[in-house]
């Protein structure tokens, strides 16, 4: 017994080693370059503008814009910007995905409805968004409004914040939807049967047996999602461009002013060494909390 | 539920469903309750979708009039958006970007969750939690340094190129949602596999990958979505030749910003492929898991 078992184990070590190497090695690379690259030059007097004044700046950069207060503000806005769009889309998709797991009539095109937006492009949802819904003077929210004898909102200017909180909570809903409807599949009836032969409530079955259930489905719905959300760029690229003032400049955004509009590579680059720690600070809270739940 | 399926009901919708049934039994009318919240709230998600395509069908005028359901259709956008840049070139771009990228990030990351589900090591969990890390870095903090080498090897503004940025790119989540599907799968089934004798090529093959297939394919249509959408890097990264829908829509984003109709004809057509791609895989995707069946 104990033979097999050591054994196994060298065999499992190298099988490991090489099943797991393709991915492991290209994805090192895909970011050990790059890193050590912004690293460098995050160390680099370095404006395209200004061809003249190259050489080491040692800790400049980042001197620079740990004083420069839209980091602090651009930081504020990532996390809220994250915080809301998880929370708006968890909750919403874990009871949506109890909702359109129900039988009713027209079920299924109900639910394709429903994940369509996640098929959108950022740029093209934006755009909508923008002209179609939440234009002030022929949006459809605004000819909703004058419909029902309430003041059209200005949304991009009075709320933006909340404008783009909108916008990227109506992409990733659907997506947390889809992803807890395909873990609802697996739910077991009976379990769910035995427990209202038992006496237990709709709401009852929801905290006991399927929020326990769908778990580790949220952990990864949590995980994606914050990934993509912390880079979050091309909606309010399209949207706001970042206004007014830094109202919805996020990190990512902050750091495409620096590199692209001031051709400032030295301080962009600091500023995505900047990002990169943070995102791994949200992420060694977070991720640690979430990948608890996938052990079991 | 045990009750009888729904669609042999001979109504259609909701409303006279409720006048003609005499007997209001109390599931009917839960039924009946759950149709139209459920309808409600697909229709409010879907509505900003359903006024884009409407909106693409309208000219420029009724476009920006009040909002209305009742106008003269016309394909004038849709042939003044095909007299400006050739849809078929960026689609077809987008098309073997999006699956390329998705099945060779899918050929790398199998081996590789399996071994982390199945052989597990104490460097497992943070192999994985790394992968993800690396997923973090914000692409506009690397741009400078992938351009300048994609300059310097001959990458830029071409498929291949693209190609490799978006494999890598979901590489990390594709093994992460690989290895959450191998893990939901019994251990004794590989084992049994194993006693008979099959290799692990062999039990990969035919046994994790057909008991697994649901959530492969859930895995590959994100990563298609993904690559798909994906706007940061094919702006920066192709120009004419190898530029995707995502670059074609860019297009008319600025200048066409005030042309509603023109605009939502070309956003149209951009989603289309996608959109109707994800229909269908999506309902074999929900209805397809079948652990039940080896539990």
């Amino acid at each position: 017994m104990i033979k097999t078992r050591s054994s196994g184990r060298t065999v499992g070590g190298l099988r490991t080693l090489s099943l797991q190497a393709p991915a492991v090695s290209l994805l090192f690379l895909w970011m050990i370059v790059p890193l050590a690259m912004t690293v460098w030059f995050s160390l680099q007097r370095y404006n395209l503008l200004m061809p003249g004044m190259t050489g080491f700046a040692g800790l400049e950069n980042y001197e620079y814009l740990f004083t420069d207060p839209a980091l602090w503000s651009a930081m504020g806005t990532t996390l809220l910007l994250v915080g809301w769009v998880l929370v708006i889309t968890v909750v919403g998709g874990t009871l949506l995905a109890v909702l359109f797991q129900q039988e009713f009539l027209g079920r299924g095109i109900a639910r394709v409805l429903a994940i369509s937006p996640f098929f959108v492009m950022p740029t093209v949802s934006a755009l909508v968004w923008k002209n179609m819904m939440m234009h002030p003077a022929n949006g459809v929210l605004s000819w909703l409004a004058e419909s029902l004898g309430l003041p059209a909102v200005d949304w991009f200017s009075s709320l933006p914040l909340t404008s783009i909180i909108i916008i990227v909570a109506w992409q990733w809903l659907p997506f947390a939807l889809l992803i807890l409807l395909t873990a609802m599949q697996s739910l077991d009836d009976d379990q769910v049967e035995a427990a209202r032969m038992d006496g237990a409530g709709p709401v009852a079955i929801f905290f006991f047996i399927t929020l326990p259930h769908l778990k580790r489905a949220i952990s990864v719905v949590i995980m994606i999602e914050m990934i993509f959300l912390l880079t979050i760029f091309a909606e309010i690229f399209v949207t706001t461009s970042g206004g007014p003032g830094l109202a919805t400049t996020n990190l990512a955004y902050l750091i495409y002013i620096r590199a692209l509009l001031d051709f400032d590579v030295g301080m962009a680059s600091a500023g995505g060494v900047i990002a990169i720690v943070l995102a791994n600070i949200v992420a060694i809270f977070l991720v640690r909390m979430v990948a608890k739940n996938l052990e079991n | 539920m045990t009750t009888a399926r729904t669609k042999s009901l001979p109504s259609a919708d909701a409303g006279p469903l409720a006048q003609r049934t005499p007997v209001l039994n109390a599931l009917r009318s839960r039924k009946l309750w759950l149709a139209v919240l459920g309808w409600s709230i697909a229709g409010v998600i879907f509505f900003p979708i359903f006024w884009m395509v409407l909106t693409g069908f309208k000219t420029e005028a009724a476009a920006i009039a009040e909002p209305s359901l009742i106008f003269s259709p016309t394909l004038d956008s849709y042939a003044a958006v095909q007299g400006r840049a050739d849809y078929f070139k960026f689609a077809m771009n987008s098309v073997v970007v999006a699956f390329g990228s998705t099945l060779a990030a899918l050929l790398i990351a199998i081996p590789s969750a399996y071994s982390m589900a199945f052989l597990p090591t104490k460097r497992t969990k943070g192999t994985l939690l790394w992968m993800l890390s690396t997923k973090m870095l914000p692409p506009v903090g690397v741009l400078v340094p992938i351009y300048l080498l994609f300059r310097d090897v001959g990458l830029l503004d071409t498929r291949t190129g693209l190609t490799i940025v978006y494999t890598l790119m979901n590489l990390p989540i594709v093994v992460w949602m690989l290895y959450t599907f191998f893990k939901d799968l019994p251990k004794d089934i590989l084992e049994a596999g194993r006693m008979d004798g099959a290799s692990t090529f062999q039990e990969v093959l035919f046994l994790l990958l057909p008991l697994t297939l649901p959530g492969i394919a859930s895995t590959g249509l994100l990563s298609v979505i993904l690559s798909w959408n994906e706007a940061f890097w094919s702006l920066n990264l192709t120009s004419s030749q190898a530029a995707p829908l995502t670059a074609y829509i860019a297009s008319f984003s600025s200048p066409e910003g005030l042309f509603w109709a023109k605009l939502s004809a070309a956003s149209t057509m951009a989603i289309a492929p996608i959109l109707v791609f994800g229909w269908l895989t999506q309902k074999q995707m929900v209805r397809g898991l079948t652990f039940g069946a080896v539990k």
